[in-house]
C-alpha cells in the first residue's frame, strides 16, 4: 500500500510522532546524566569560592580541600541578622535578594575569613564574583570575578589573576560611605586604600564591577560589622 | 564491501575535505568558526561535535527520507538537528565541563549552523545512509580542521600556549617578545581565516569546479 505522504493527516501524525520520540530521548538523557553534571557545576563553585581565597588546588582536590576550608554557610540579610544557619551554598546565584544574601565562613590557617558572592551586569551579560574578608571585617584577603560573556581580551580579563591580586589588601570602605570601587586604569588613585585599578580598554566592564562591589557591600555592610571583633 | 568504498563514495567523502569544502568553498558555519577558535581545545571539541551531529543527523535523516512528509521537511531537520545538538550539549556539560563551558552557546548554536542543514537538504533528502554519513562525516572533518589551524595560530601567537601547556619559552619573553593580543579577538580569525582561503584558492586555482 502507498501512502500519501503529502496528505494533512499523514503531516500532522508524522509531526506529532517525530516530537513524541524526540521528547522521551531528550527526557531520558537529561535524566541519565543529571548526577555528573550537577557535580560539576557544585565543583566548579567551589573552585571559584577557593580561587576568592587564593586556593587554587587542582580539580580532582577542590572538593576535598573546600570541605576542610569552609565551616559554615548562614544566610543573612541587610540588617546583618543570620535568618538561617545553613544553606548559603544552595542559594543559586539568580535567588540572591536583600533578604537571602549567603555568606561562606571559612577557615584558611587558622584565621578566618568572609566569603561574600556578588552579582551585577557587564557590558554584555552577567558577571559575578566572590570577596573573601578578612575577621578585621575590612581588609580583603582575595578576589575572584568571572563573566558570562564580556569582550574577550578585554573585559573578559576580570576573570584572570592579574586583576583579581590587585584587590589583595584593599579596604571595603573608607568609613566615610565610600565603597571599594575600580578607577580607570592608570588613574591617579585619591584614595588607594578603596581604589582598584583597572583594566584599559575595558571601561564599561570595570564600571560593572564598580556598582556590583558598591551594592553588595552595601547590602553585607551590617553583617560585617555585626561580626566585627 | 567494496562497494562501500567505490570510487563514487570516496568522492563523496573527499570531496568536502577540499574542492567542495564547506568553509572554505561555500564559506558556511563562518560564526562559530570565528568564535571558538581563541584555543586549541574548544576547537578540537567544537570540530567534533560537529563532525559527529553532521554525521548522525545525516544518517537519521536519510533512514527517514521516503516517509518526511515534503511539506515539513525542513521542520523535521530541525527537529533532528536539535535533538542530536541538545544531546551533545548534556554529554559535554557531564563529560567536559570547562570546555562546555568555553563553548557556552555556541554548541547550541550548532543548530543554526548553515552546513548541517545545508547538507541535510541537499545530500541526505536524496542519498543513502552509508553515502549520507560519509558525507556528514566529510563535511564534519572538513569544518574542524580549519577550526584547528585557526585556532591553533590563535592561541600560539595570542598566549604562547598549545592546548593550555607554554610553547614559547621565557627566555623569550624576558627578551621582549610579547604575545600579540590582537590574535585572542574574533577580527583576528576572521583575517586568518581570509587568508587560509586565499592560501587556498591560489593553490586549487586550475581545479576549481
Amino acid at each position: 500500500m502507498k501512502i500519501n505522504t503529502n496528505s494533512n493527516t499523514y503531516t500532522i501524525l508524522y509531526a506529532c510522532g517525530v516530537v513524541i520520540i524526540v521528547a522521551f530521548l531528550l527526557a531520558y538523557v537529561s535524566s541519565a546524566l543529571k548526577a555528573p553534571s550537577e557535580a560539576n557545576e557544585r565543583i566548579d563553585q567551589q573552585k571559584q569560592i577557593l580561587a576568592s581565597l587564593n586556593l587554587r588546588p587542582d580539580k580532582k582536590d577542590v572538593e576535598a580541600k573546600f570541605k576542610e576550608v569552609v565551616v559554615a554557610d548562614p544566610i543573612v540579610d541587610t540588617t546583618g541578622a543570620e535568618l538561617k544557619a545553613d544553606g548559603g551554598f544552595n542559594v543559586a546565584r539568580k535567588e540572591i535578594a536583600a533578604t537571602n544574601l549567603p555568606v561562606y565562613v571559612c577557615n584558611v590557617d587558622g584565621e578566618t575569613k568572609y566569603v561574600l558572592p556578588l552579582v551585577g551586569k557587564g557590558l554584555w551579560g552577567t558577571i559575578w564574583g566572590y570577596l573573601a574578608i578578612n575577621d578585621d571585617c575590612e581588609t580583603i584577603y582575595g578576589a575572584y570575578f568571572s563573566h558570562e560573556s564580556e569582550t574577550a581580551g578585554l573585559g573578559a580579563l576580570i576573570a584572570d589573576q592579574p586583576f583579581q591580586d590587585k584587590f589583595k589588601g584593599k579596604k571595603i570602605h573608607d568609613g566615610a560611605g565610600n565603597y571599594l570601587k575600580v578607577v580607570k586604569f592608570g588613574a591617579k588613585q585619591d584614595n588607594p586604600d578603596i581604589e582598584c585599578d583597572g583594566i584599559s580598554g575595558a571601561t564599561l566592564t570595570i564600571n560593572g564591577v564598580s556598582s556590583m562591589l558598591h551594592d553588595y557591600l552595601k547590602m553585607y555592610q551590617n553583617y560585617l560589622l555585626s561580626k566585627k571583633k | 564491501m567494496s562497494q562501500l568504498f567505490s570510487n563514487a563514495n570516496k568522492q563523496v567523502f573527499m570531496a568536502p575535505l577540499n574542492l567542495d569544502h564547506p568553509i572554505l568553498i561555500q564559506v558556511l558555519g563562518i560564526c562559530s568558526a570565528l568564535a571558538v577558535t581563541a584555543q586549541l581545545e574548544p576547537a578540537i571539541v567544537m570540530g567534533l561535535s560537529v563532525t559527529v551531529i553532521t554525521a548522525f543527523s545525516n544518517v537519521i535523516i536519510s533512514l527517514i527520507r521516503k516517509t518526511i512528509p515534503n511539506r515539513i521537511r525542513i521542520i523535521i531537520q530541525l527537529v533532528v538537528v536539535a535533538a542530536l545538538v541538545t544531546i551533545v550539549s548534556m554529554i559535554l556539560k557531564a563529560f567536559a565541563y570547562d570546555v562546555s563551558v568555553k563553548l557556552s552557546v555556541y554548541v547550541g548554536l550548532i543548530i543554526t549552523n548553515c552546513i548541517l542543514m545545508g547538507r541535510l537538504e541537499a545530500f541526505a533528502m536524496m542519498n543513502g545512509p552509508w553515502e549520507s554519513f560519509l558525507d556528514g562525516v566529510g563535511n564534519g572533518l572538513g569544518y574542524a580542521y580549519i577550526l584547528v589551524i585557526i585556532g591553533a595560530v590563535r592561541e600560539f601567537f595570542g598566549a604562547g600556549t598549545l592546548l593550555g601547556i607554554t610553547i614559547i619559552p621565557q627566555s623569550a619573553y624576558d627578551a621582549g617578545y610579547v604575545n600579540n593580543g590582537m590574535m585572542t579577538m574574533p577580527a583576528m580569525a576572521m583575517i586568518l581565516l581570509g587568508c587560509v582561503i586565499w592560501a587556498h584558492r591560489a593553490i586549487n586555482k586550475e581545479g576549481t569546479k
